[in-house]
């Protein structure tokens, strides 16, 4: 968690400064989530993640130097610099992507869970994380069917932090979140998705159940992101929730609550680790080269077609 | 010589890659029962893990098969009618297309994408007769239109084996056309390469699909007036510019059919590149579907907005004045 925060805050100011270009989705409130859930996962589990992804990757174990060169757009970045935040992905350890359409990892995780089932991997499981906006996206109540018929080992995680971009939840979404995935057939529960050991022990008995067969799951934790949606939100001055409202979130600090149950000791030699690490990170990321823009459509296919260009 | 039927060739080359290589499954809906005919009986061989039956959600089983063919399998989806691919834009264009450079060339979206019954069916209104493959060449995803029973067969079997996304329009007017062939001669046809389907020195003609064999008989007919070469791209993207850029630059002449609408169309493309780069002699001439048609269920209304032979035989005569 100290991770994601630590990242997080330093891609913030990063963005808010015009370095990391296009800006970000900070994360930051939510981390509890990604780290309880990834606590269970393997490398060779699949996920699929958001546009506030960071956490994701991070947990499920990216290189945090190779994250911070993407959002540099650096030829060292996870993805060559192509990707970006919204995109960044680490195949390799089954990080199958952050996506800039909500929803829309969910069923890309069903195939991973299909395909591992086709191949003999019974027991790997695909997580797919999506917030509470996602929940008014048909793809994903497709999903959630379809990984149900075939009772696919998929973990559904629904990170309800409030609000999808500026619109409340009660003012987005019908009905109980929990009910309606139970309502497709998937063994569902809710939890706090401020506290890490909370999210750890549910996510453990579901991702548990998942690898023996039990069929998928779903999990939703409630969250809050202390910041705005997405960088543009510190620029524009937009408000859509009151300050008491933020303060009595950060008065749940995930951070905070686990800090509490660790030795200080233990707690500060984190800090230190973690500190190490993003000061390893910048300087990775800022040393890196950029891409030669005449590259700029490498990758575009695997097989060879010749573009031709625009102009 | 044996006859193969266009249904038969798709669905030899189904079968023919599914035993080839365990990786490769159809998904779809009706696909075990092989509704529009090209996977039936794969599912008595194959059987229905490897063959099988969606949910009608499309949206969701094309990402699926985007999310299985990162994990290693080789899927092929097959959608009922072509106009599905408006509901699956998303899922095609912008998740399956983007992920290999999005991510660095970290991984490939190995999936095909079969639409037969592609086009006018002739009184299926305004939802089912579209054929939308200029859409997908825009985006640059590579989209093949095979005329012909092996090309049908060839053309499939690359898509399948090409590691990125590649759609294969099935035309409903050809769904019943057979080929005098053996089965021993089918083999790969490369994505990317026309066929030059009759030879001449006067003017080319640019034919898609099932206006294929409508160009032949139209080059057969106007024999004694002009000598007419035609030229099926079989793939719409990519483009084989060095065969068509020959046959253009030699003949100075070219008429373009294609059942796309007209507005950033097929036939477009092929005219503005002509323009720009092959030497015309005269002005290039496009016959396509109107601007933004929408067919109409009557069956002569659909005609009439269709091209045809005779547009054709107008467009050639057109360009040779």
């Amino acid at each position: 968690m100290r991770l994601i925060r630590e990242f997080e805050e330093h891609c913030l100011e990063k963005a808010l400064a015009g370095t990391i270009v296009g800006g970000i989705h900070p994360y930051i409130g939510q981390e509890a989530v990604a780290v309880g859930v990834s606590a269970h996962l393997r490398a060779d589990d699949v996920i699929t993640s958001t546009h506030r992804g960071h956490g994701h990757v991070l947990a499920k174990g990216a290189d945090p130097k190779r994250a911070l060169a993407e959002l540099y757009g650096a030829s060292t970045g996870l993805n060559r610099g192509r990707g970006g935040s919204m995109h960044a992905a680490d195949v390799g350890l089954g990080i199958y992507g952050a996506n800039g359409i909500v929803g829309a990892g969910a069923p890309i995780a069903v195939g991973a869970a299909w395909a591992a089932r086709r191949a003999g991997h019974d027991d790997r499981v695909a997580v797919a994380f999506f917030g509470d906006g996602a929940l008014s996206q048909g793809v994903v109540l497709e999903a959630f069917n379809m990984a149900a018929l075939w009772s696919l080992p998929v973990l559904f995680v629904c990170e309800n932090n409030g609000y999808a971009t500026s619109l409340p939840v009660d003012r987005g979404l019908a009905g109980d979140p929990v009910r309606r995935a139970a309502g497709f057939g998937l063994t569902a529960a809710a939890v706090d998705g401020m506290d890490v050991e909370a999210v750890a022990e549910a996510a453990g008995q579901a991702v548990a159940a998942c690898r023996t067969g039990a069929g998928p799951h779903f999990l939703e934790c409630a969250t809050y992101r202390f910041h705005g949606h997405h960088t543009v939100e510190h620029l524009m001055g937009t408000k859509y929730r009151d300050d008491d409202e933020v303060a009595g979130a950060r008065a749940r600090d995930p951070l905070t609550r686990q800090r509490a149950r660790l030795a200080p000791e233990a707690a500060d030699e984190v800090d230190a680790e973690i500190a190490a690490l993003i000061a390893e990170a910048e300087a990775f990321a800022s040393s890196s080269p950029g891409s030669d823009p005449r590259d700029a459509l490498d990758y575009l296919y695997a097989g060879t077609v010749p573009a031709r260009p625009g102009a | 010589m044996p006859s193969l039927s266009y249904v038969a060739a798709v669905n030899r080359a189904l079968r023919d890659e599914m035993a080839r290589d365990e990786r490769v499954c159809v998904l779809g809906e009706d696909v075990s029962q092989g509704i529009t005919g090209l996977t039936k009986g794969l599912a008595d061989v194959y059987g229905t893990g490897r063959v099988v039956d969606m949910p009608l959600s499309e949206q969701a089983f094309t990402s699926l098969a985007t999310g299985a063919a990162i994990a290693g399998q080789r899927p092929v989806v097959e959608f009922q009618i072509p106009s599905l691919l408006y509901l699956v834009f998303e899922q095609i264009a912008n998740q399956a297309h983007k992920f290999s450079l999005m991510t660095g060339g970290q991984a490939s979206v190995p999936v095909t994408y079969l639409f037969p019954g592609s086009g006018s069916r002739s009184g299926m209104a305004g939802q089912h007769s579209d054929h939308p493959y200029s859409l997908l060449a825009h985006v640059g995803v590579k989209t093949a239109v095979p005329a012909t029973p092996s090309d049908a067969y060839g053309l499939l079997l690359s898509a399948i084996r090409e590691p990125d996304p590649v759609a294969v329009f099935a035309p409903t007017l050809l769904m019943g056309a057979s080929e005098e062939i053996d089965d021993g001669d089918l083999a790969a046809v490369p994505l990317g390469s026309a066929r030059v389907c009759r030879e001449g020195t006067d003017v080319t003609v640019v034919a898609v699909g099932h206006l294929v064999p409508i160009a032949l008989q139209v080059a057969a007919a106007l024999a004694g007036e002009a000598s007419i070469e035609v030229i099926d791209p079989r793939t719409v993207y990519p483009v084989d510019w060095e065969t068509l850029g020959k046959s253009i630059t030699r003949t100075g002449r070219l008429v373009v059919i294609d059942d796309s609408n007209r507005m950033c169309g097929f036939g477009s493309e092929i005219a503005a590149t002509a323009v720009e780069e092959f030497g015309l002699t005269v002005p290039p001439m496009r016959l396509s579907r109107p601007d933004g048609a929408v067919i109409p269920y009557a069956l002569n209304l659909d005609h009439a907005l269709l091209p045809d032979a005779g547009g054709l035989v107008g467009a050639i005569r057109a360009v040779l004045r």
